[in-house]
């Protein structure tokens, strides 16, 4: 395979405006598919066979011939990419047809021309070393995706929320920017290939912070995390999906590739990632849980997932600093598992939310229930990944959660100061995973059991077969990796072992018979349900079964109003933890001449980010404000504009004369 | 193999060692020590009544519950001795299995579509929740004595010779007595002989479910007695004595432990219910203090 056929589809990708409307989806897929293959076959090779790939392909502009350099990092990301990306253009068919009657042809094919183009630049940016064509590529992926997420742009709050994506996201690429422009500077290589040189002369730390950064918007870490609760919900579904499963990774594919030139500092680089990732893991459960809107809680939940991968990823630089090799083959492959099951679970819980969406026609969990009737398959297909997202056995999230807590386990009692860190962190993901279990019990009860709420879901019936074909391929994965995750240390041990400074004999050994014995424990769990599954029928099945009401407690005339919604289900939490989530409350108390309240009055609670408030609100509010004065300037007669320039040239005059400049 | 069949042995006699204590307490006869499993036996062969609102979820959720714990007994160890399953951080496939369980025992209370079942999902999950940091501090603490984490490995190098180590077992036992009165839905956190829906925690979960998975569950919170009975036995089981004498006083401890149970449900009163999670908090913070016992113990702090 060589670029010549990427090169080729990607001009092909301009086909998608003339095909007719009905078929500008399968072309998609089948040009995503092609550019899977070609991609898909390079990673395998690099994976395989312990090699890298270079392909150079010749651009015509000022950057002549970039270089795909596919190494092992690299190609594990391909092969996320290629996947997230296909079941997202597979499943946006169902998806869109929504709006069949709304939206004309071109709008169609501008989705899928820059879902495609998100494909092919997230690939450049995992492959793309050095800095000028990685930022260009950057750069695509972001404006690619702010498309994607104004595919609504009619509606004005959806506007202009992707317009708040694309400003964060470019404040993520002057972090990015400034670090390679300094590097330059510094050692006159470009890209990422300067930083070792950089590391071995310079301090380390500020460095690290500053691409930290930069990729850390794209990943979602609390504090910068603000864009992902917003651009989530704005988006389709298939959007958030592949932008949630897939596209935020590439802000931990940069932390990770920058952390694979450190030199030295990993202890402090180690502590620092592995902090702030507790952060976002505890507060992004959190933050998920006060959330009505299903969307937005998913979109929270992928600011916890990204905290997960970061724990892996600051306890393997822990362990490259306390040479524990072990410790860092453990951390990092935890991490990359992490990456691809929430690539997994995540984009599966987006397109079921979907599916919700499609036949419901809103997102708020309060106003649901019951689903689980009308749609069964999806409803399923629901509580797999929201097992898996919660890390619980015998599904994937659960081995890549393994792994992590196996390294603090071994990393305990090396000496004081990680024993505390390592406690600090085991609390934290234990608690993570609780309060995982909390948000995602709420949400599937609430949303799929019990009884239905409004006559929102009156008219709900199971997706078509197209929407559930994707979600189904997800599945295999997610059921597969959980079962079977021994056979696929031997493929995420050598990556990770690329982050350890002294060669060691035979890494696989390391966690390949444990994960084997997990396996083998798990696949005997599971073997054990269905022993007792049969049993309980046999023995039903000669039974008498009989239906009734739902126990009242001998009250009789049981509403489903009566059934507990996310507000009730989340509320001991949040008085408890009010201080630091930031719930509000709003009703009016009863008076005292109200004898009957009347039904206008209403309970409401939302969650306020107190740190978007602090962090970007606020400052920019202060710009505004300053820049709100000099709105007399702007008179829009042409003479005061041309005195204006006139006074500039004047004053440039002045200041050269007067040596100021 | 053998701690497996002595757990599932002693479990069965569990529920009705608390009873009956509690009745002797109370200056009642009470029921025969049997008669918990009678009742059991009883509902095991009874046909289901579902209620209308039900979905599949309500017929699986009680047979996953039980195979969590059943399955979690194969995880415990008999002293020394290695449990059916053991291998390098069983015990965290031990806890997340635990959690498992929980999962769908939540959804079990959601998908009546009854507020009271819903009350009951709520507790659960935050008391879990809440619960579980000091579980897993505590084995973090063995692990970090040990040096290893499987349950096996952890017990097989606990020796009861010097004095940090026993106040470091004190903390334990204490802390997982706690634990499991907690995640049995017993007193002070609940109170499982309420008759009142709305202060109900573990029960009001299951007021719908009935016959055969009811029997299940209940078998279930036997079994999970059975395993904390059991992790505290091995911390005195004594090395270098036949196997008869060690099983005696295996056996013995989880009995003892049932009796504890009853005398701890006889003497003290049930918690406000907004007073719980303060409490369940207040062990993880004796899980932590046990945790840094254990750095002095082993040199690292001091």
């Amino acid at each position: 395979m060589n670029i010549e056929l990427l090169e080729g589809i990607t001009l092909l990708t301009l086909g998608i405006y003339f095909v007719p409307v009905a078929w500008k989806q399968p072309f998609a897929v089948l040009l995503s598919l092609g550019i899977a293959v070609v991609t898909g076959y390079w990673a395998i090779q690099v994976l395989a066979y312990d090699q890298v790939i270079d392909q150079t392909m010749n651009m015509p502009f000022w950057f002549n011939s970039s270089v795909l350099h596919i190494d092992k990092l690299s190609a594990f990301f391909i092969l996320v990419i290629d996947f997230g990306c296909l079941t997202s253009l597979l499943y946006s068919r169902g998806y869109l047809s929504m709006y069949a009657a709304t939206k004309r042809p071109q709008e169609f094919a501008l989705h899928y021309f820059f879902l495609l183009w998100l494909q092919l630049a997230m690939i450049l940016v995992v492959t793309l070393q050095e800095g000028l064509p990685f930022l260009v590529a950057w750069e695509i992926m972001s404006i690619s995706s702010f498309m994607l997420v104004i595919f609504e742009a009619e509606k004005k709050e959806i506007l202009s929320t992707g317009i708040y994506y694309l400003i964060q996201m470019h404040v993520a690429l002057f972090f990015v920017l400034a670090g390679f422009t300094l590097i330059e500077a510094k050692t006159g290589i470009s890209g990422f290939n300067g930083l070792t040189p950089y590391f071995q002369t310079h301090d380390a730390l500020p460095m690290f912070l500053l691409f930290f950064a930069g990729f850390g918007i794209k990943a979602g870490f609390i504090p910068l995390h603000s864009w992902l609760p917003h651009a989530h919900p704005a988006a389709p579904s298939h959007v958030s999906g592949v932008m949630s499963g897939t596209m935020i990774k590439m802000g931990i594919y940069g932390i990770m590739r920058v952390s694979l030139h450190l030199t030295d500092q990993w202890m402090e680089i180690g502590t620092i990632v592995l902090l702030v990732s507790m952060v976002s893991s505890v507060f992004g459960v959190f933050f998920a849980i006060f959330q009505h809107d299903l969307k937005k809680m998913l979109a929270f939940h992928s600011i916890e997932n990204i905290g997960i991968i970061g724990i892996g990823i600051g306890t393997g630089l822990i362990g490259t600093a306390m040479h524990m090799p072990v410790l860092t083959v453990l951390g990092f492959s935890g991490a990359l598992l992490h990456v691809a099951n929430h690539s997994l679970f995540k984009s599966l819980l987006f397109y079921c939310a979907g599916s919700v969406y499609q036949q419901c026609h809103t997102r708020d969990v309060n106003e649901l229930g019951g689903l689980i009737k009308k749609m069964p398959q999806t409803a399923l297909l629901f509580l797999l990944a929201s097992t898996a997202i919660c890390g619980l056995p015998p599904l994937n999230g659960f081995i890549s959660e393994f792994l992590i807590y196996k390294a603090f386990f071994t990393g305990l009692g090396h000496d004081i100061y990680t024993s505390v860190l390592f406690l600090a962190a085991l609390i934290g993901l234990t608690l993570t995973g609780g309060l995982a279990v909390f948000c995602f019990t709420k949400a599937f009860g609430v949303v799929f059991l019990g009884a239905s709420r409004t006559h929102h879901t009156e008219e709900a019936h199971e997706v078509s077969i197209g929407m559930r074909i994707p979600k189904f391929l997800i599945a295999v994965p997610i059921i597969g990796i959980g079962l079977g995750s021994y056979l696929l240390m031997p493929w995420l041990q050598p990556i990770a072992s690329m982050y350890l400074t002294e060669p060691v004999s035979n890494p696989v050994q390391m966690a390949g018979p444990m994960l084997q014995s997990v396996s083998l424990a798990l696949g005997a769990f599971v073997a054990l349900v269905v022993v007792v599954w049969f049993i309980r029928r046999v023995q039903q099945s000669n039974k008498v079964i009989t239906y009734g009401p739902t126990w009242g407690c001998g009250y009789s005339s049981l509403t489903p109003e009566h059934q507990y919604t996310s507000t009730t289900f989340a509320d001991n939490l949040g008085r408890m933890t009010s201080v630091f989530t930031g719930v509000k409350t709003h009703y009016q108390p009863i008076d005292k001449a109200d004898i009957f309240p009347s039904d206008k009055r209403k309970y409401e609670t939302h969650q306020e980010d107190e740190l978007e408030k602090m962090l970007i609100l606020r400052p920019s509010h202060f710009f505004l404000d300053i820049m709100m004065r000099f709105t007399g300037l702007r008179s829009g007669k042409i003479q005061h504009y041309i005195l204006y320039g006139l006074g500039f040239i004047i004053l440039i005059a002045l200041l050269t004369v007067t040596n100021m400049l | 193999m053998i701690s497996a069949l002595l757990i599932l042995l002693t479990s069965l006699l569990f529920p009705g060692i608390v009873v009956k204590t509690k009745a002797l307490m109370s200056g009642r006869k009470g029921p025969g020590l049997w008669q918990p499993m009678y009742d059991i036996i009883r509902l095991l062969r009874k046909g289901n009544v579902y209620s209308s609102t039900t979905s599949v979820i309500f017929q699986i959720a009680p047979v996953i519950y039980f195979c969590t714990v059943l399955f979690g007994v194969c995880f415990i160890p008999f002293g020394n001795a290695e449990g059916l399953i053991s291998f390098q951080g069983d015990l965290i496939v031990f806890i997340y299995l635990m959690g498992l369980g929980k999962f769908f025992l939540i959804l079990n209370g959601l998908d009546a579509g009854s507020g009271f079942e819903g009350m009951g999902s709520n507790r659960e999950a935050l008391y879990s929740l809440l619960a579980e940091p000091a579980f897993v501090v505590l084995f973090g603490t063995f692990a970090l004595m040990a040096g290893y984490d499987s349950f096996w490995a952890i017990y097989a190098h606990w020796h009861l010779t010097t004095g940090s180590t026993l106040v470091l077992s004190a903390l334990a036992t204490y802390i997982l007595l706690q634990v499991a009165m907690i995640e049995n839905s017993r007193l002070p956190v609940d109170d499982p002989k309420t008759h009142l829906e709305l202060t109900m925690v573990h029960e009001v979960i299951l007021l719908d479910n009935s016959g055969f998975d009811l029997g299940l569950t209940q078998l279930a919170n036997a079994f999970k007695f059975g395993i904390f009975g059991a992790l505290m036995a091995n911390f005195i089981l004594p090395e270098h004595q036949s196997l008869a004498v060690r099983a005696g006083i295996f056996v013995l401890v989880i009995l003892i432990f049932a009796v504890v149970v009853g005398l701890m449900e006889s003497f003290r009163a049930r918690f406000k219910m907004e007073k719980n999670p303060q409490f369940i908090l207040t062990l993880s913070s004796v899980a932590t203090i046990a945790f840094l016992v254990a750095l002095i113990i082993t040199n690292k702090l001091l």
